[in-house]
């Protein structure tokens, strides 16, 4: 997509603008607060990890409730995340293509789980799905509990990024689809849905990953039991507090790594697909 | 059909948003609102809410300056690692609260890698920089893509007319990346005082000093047994969550316009 | 009896404050008397609030405590202790287990003299108490009970909880008979924590909102905290096994404290009459004699009480039963849930 472009600056401001507005300091100060905040940090968990050789990482991840708690949370994530892309593509849908009174508030509604302490939502959701329920569903220490607590706090992502994808579909192919008779089902999946792709694996990307470390909205009403509704999160603040930071360093490494895979991937595809 | 959507996506939302949120609000006030008053301003909770806020008023600043001057860099810079910047930038979001805890206490503790030399754990400190590590992106992120679609035209005019670096980043940039700053902020504020994972690792929890309003709602819930202590204060959480709701849809309309 | 004690209990709460710490009737009182407010703090394991919340306002009462506010922290008791240890600062310590201040003495911030006086630094205990569902459907009474097919226990993790290693000790000291055949008090805790423990709260505290939550069909704890529950209104009751535990809970104040004389002074009430009473209300068993007596009706007496002292000591117990990775408990531990 060719435009004018703006003329490169002349050789004589080159020196100005290498570090853009803020020079060599600016990027030396930026790294220097990265480093301190997130980088070092980090660093010290995975050499703790280490720190007993590699024999008793493995061991540590291995361990059978450790093994059960990573394998549950990746399961229970990815399930989530797919639940996402069903929900959000529909509520996303609503929110574009449909008008009614007060959607406005729904749209702003979306946002809700993102802005609410996950501790909140852990409290909210217990009190209606927990042992003291009004209306007899008694979800506490279930794995339907962890599914629910996670679908509240991932429900912003996919709605959020293909909201705006939709909004800039071309309709006219839609309307050409229309008029040569196809049905509204075969119009979404064969027009649409290619079109959100990026958007919806970007979307389910986010929502996995924010499942796989979440912590604060699983901890009341997920009851943390260990191999059945202990996620890895929880397993290693257990470590923590039982004096074992090592075998905390290692399970947290693990999930890092999960993480990082899953986003890395899924900048990889969605930069293909653009066509870079 | 168009019903049946709207139905689905509508009960969808009810279910999982809306009903539980209004249980809340009905149980907190279902004694009247001078139970609820009460309730959130014992000592501890005052207590609670101040810490909260102080830390909010520390980590906003600090993340304005830090994520300015980094967004700075990332959007008009070119420089070796400027990949690898990005790339940190985004690792909050893909790190658990409870692993920021524990990389924290690995790093600054006492048997970390800084010794203990400066008291970080378990005090103020070490509340702050937890806050900061999980808001950082988000200062960053909304004002980078703003400072590359203005782009350096109006900045290098201004610096040819004389202008410093100084007076062309009061008067030029930060005007025109205003809205971005404030929606920043505001994702920040509401992830601040919505930290928990982290806290519970890191924090001393000791009510009426380094317990934050969510460590409160959470020590009300299982340690006080006091159940209603803990509704009151998610209620409160949760209205400042709705301001927060309020006006980042207010900055997305000005962004928009 | 228990009505009367159910007022104390919640006039002492006062209102609508959870948090008791002399928050407002202190403060005015300070400002009355010009004195200078001082502040203690406290952190303590996870289940003695109740009492403190009666404590704290009848120390203020006293000329020593007058104008003195309290911040409180209560948690799993390990892990108040490695805190502490860590650099969390406080004045008074109360923990569940003594090793949890020995933990501190040896970091020095606990003067090696802290349990020298006449009650050896413990101001009030309980015993080790079965917690059932309303009516004990399963007819759970005894050690021997909690093996029967299908019953869930529920007992905090031994490694962060000092509730936990109460909980064992008890069915460990009878089936050993005082540690003579350790053996057979180690079979027993093999088929507990193996066949019937399934989840590992942090504290007696969290164990008990787990059991409340539905989880479980026993749960193990102190009787002060099954007192508690009741006394709240939930649906269980408690049996005290024919044989079971002394539970002692350690009190010190720490050398590193600004305030120490404060300090000692609120130490040193907890085991004055008036101090001993409040415990004994609110629902922990008291070390004064003359007090015990008076509220005997609240505390029966078991068949059997073990105690530390019996099976060597807390060095000896924590050392061999309890040690991460070599302890016999905790070696069964780890394989059970690890």
């Amino acid at each position: 997509m060719a435009s004018l472009a703006v003329p490169k600056p002349p050789a004589r401001t080159r020196g100005r603008s290498t570090g853009g507005g803020v020079g060599p300091i600016g990027i030396g100060v930026a790294s220097l607060w990265l480093s301190l905040i997130v980088l070092l940090p980090l660093a010290a968990v995975f050499a703790k990890s280490l720190e007993g050789g590699p024999g008793e990482l493995w061991d540590a991840i291995s361990a059978p409730s450790a093994r059960y708690a990573l394998l549950l949370t990746v399961a229970i994530s990815a399930l989530v995340a797919l639940i996402n892309v069903v929900t959000g593509t529909l509520i996303a849908w609503v929110l574009v293509r449909d008008d009614f009174r007060g959607k406005a508030l729904v749209n702003a509604i979306i946002d809700l789980p993102f802005a609410l302490p996950t501790i909140v939502a852990s409290i909210v959701l217990l009190s209606l799905y927990g042992p003291r329920s009004p209306v007899g569903i008694h979800l506490y220490a279930t794995k339907p509990a962890v599914i629910l607590a996670l679908a509240f706090v991932t429900l912003p992502f996919v709605v959020r990024s293909v909201q705006p994808v939709l909004m800039e579909v071309d309709r006219e192919a839609e309307q050409a689809a229309a008029s040569l008779g196809a049905s509204g089902w075969t119009t979404f999946r064969r027009i649409i849905l290619p079109a959100l792709y990026p958007a919806l694996l970007g979307g389910a990307g986010l929502a996995f990953a924010r499942a796989v470390g979440e912590f604060g909205s699983v901890v009341l009403i997920g009851g943390g039991i260990p191999r059945d509704t202990e996620v890895a999160s929880q397993y290693i603040a257990k470590q923590i507090e039982t004096d074992r930071p090592a075998s905390a360093a290692a399970v947290s490494v693990a999930l890092l790594l999960i993480s990082f895979a899953v986003l890395f991937a899924l900048r990889f595809v969605t930069k293909r697909k653009d066509g870079r | 059909m168009k019903i049946a959507l709207r139905t689905a996506a509508l009960t969808y939302l009810g279910v999982l948003v809306l009903v539980p949120l209004a249980m809340i609000f009905y149980r907190t006030f279902e004694d009247g609102f001078v139970a609820f008053f009460e309730s959130v301003t014992t000592p501890a909770a005052i207590s609670a809410i101040s810490l909260s806020l102080l830390i909010v008023a520390i980590v906003v600043p600090l993340n304005v300056v830090f994520g300015l001057v980094t967004a700075l860099a990332l959007a008009r810079g070119n420089f070796p690692g400027k990949g690898l910047l990005q790339a940190v930038v985004d690792l909050p979001f893909a790190v658990s609260p409870v692993i920021v805890g524990v990389a924290l206490i690995l790093f600054w503790g006492n048997d970390g890698w800084m010794g203990g030399a400066i008291p970080v754990i378990f005090s103020l400190p070490g509340m702050v920089l937890a806050t900061v590590f999980v808001t950082l992106p988000f200062v960053v992120r909304e004002v980078e893509p703003v400072l590359r679609e203005i782009g350096t035209e109006q900045e290098e005019a201004a610096s040819t007319l004389g202008a410093t670096r100084w007076q062309t980043f009061w008067r030029i940039t930060l005007p025109a990346i205003r809205v971005g700053v404030a929606y920043g902020v505001v994702l920040t504020v509401a992830r601040s005082l919505g930290e928990f994972g982290a806290l519970t690792v890191v924090a001393g929890g000791v009510a009426g000093e380094s317990q934050t309003l969510t460590l409160l709602v959470h020590a009300r819930y299982i340690d006080d047994h006091n159940t209603f202590g803990a509704y009151s204060a998610s209620t409160v959480l949760m209205g400042l969550a709705l301001l927060t709701l309020v006006l980042m849809t207010v900055l997305e309309r000005r962004r928009e316009a | 009896m228990s009505a009367t004690l159910l007022a104390t209990v919640a006039a002492g709460c006062g209102g609508a404050s959870d948090e008791v710490g002399g928050g407002s009737d202190s403060d005015s009182a300070a400002a009355n008397s010009g004195v200078s407010a001082v502040k203690l703090s406290l952190v303590a394991y996870a289940v003695p609030k109740v009492g403190f919340d009666l404590l704290i306002p009848a120390f203020n009462q006293t000329p020593e405590g007058e104008g003195v506010t309290f911040s409180q922290s209560y948690g799993a008791s390990g892990d108040q202790s490695r805190k502490v240890e860590s650099g969390l600062p406080t004045d008074i310590v109360n923990f569940s287990v003594e090793p949890d201040v020995t933990r501190l003495v040896k970091s020095g911030q606990v003067d090696e003299d802290w349990n020298q006086g006449e009650h050896k630094g413990i101001p009030f205990g309980s015993v080790v108490t079965i917690v059932t569902r309303k009516g004990n459907p399963k007819g759970i009474k005894t050690w021997d009970d909690l093996l029967k097919d299908g019953v869930e226990v529920v007992t905090p993790n031994p490694f962060s909880s000092g509730s936990a290693k109460w909980n064992l000790l008890a069915p460990y000291a009878e089936k050993s008979n005082g540690g003579q055949d350790p053996k057979a008090g180690l079979d027993y805790l093999s088929k507990l924590i193996g066949d019937h423990v399934k989840v590992q709260p942090k504290s007696g505290r969290e164990a008990t909102e787990t059991f409340l939550q539905g989880t479980g069909d026993v749960l193990l704890s102190y009787e002060n905290e099954a007192l508690f529950a009741e006394r709240n209104g939930e649906d269980v009751e408690h049996t005290n096994p024919p044989v079971t535990f002394k539970i002692e809970n350690p009190v010190a104040v720490l050398n590193t404290s600004k305030n120490k004389e404060k300090a000692q002074a609120f130490v040193d009430f907890l085991y004055t009459k008036e101090g001993q009473t409040k415990w004994a209300e609110a629902g922990f068993r008291p070390v004064d004699e003359a007090v015990a007596q008076q509220f005997a009706s609240d505390f029966p007496t078991p068949e059997k009480l073990w105690t530390i002292d019996d099976l060597g000591g807390w060095g000896k117990v924590n050392d061999e039963l309890f040690e991460p990775e070599t302890g016999s408990v905790a070696k069964i531990y780890d394989e059970a849930t690890g």
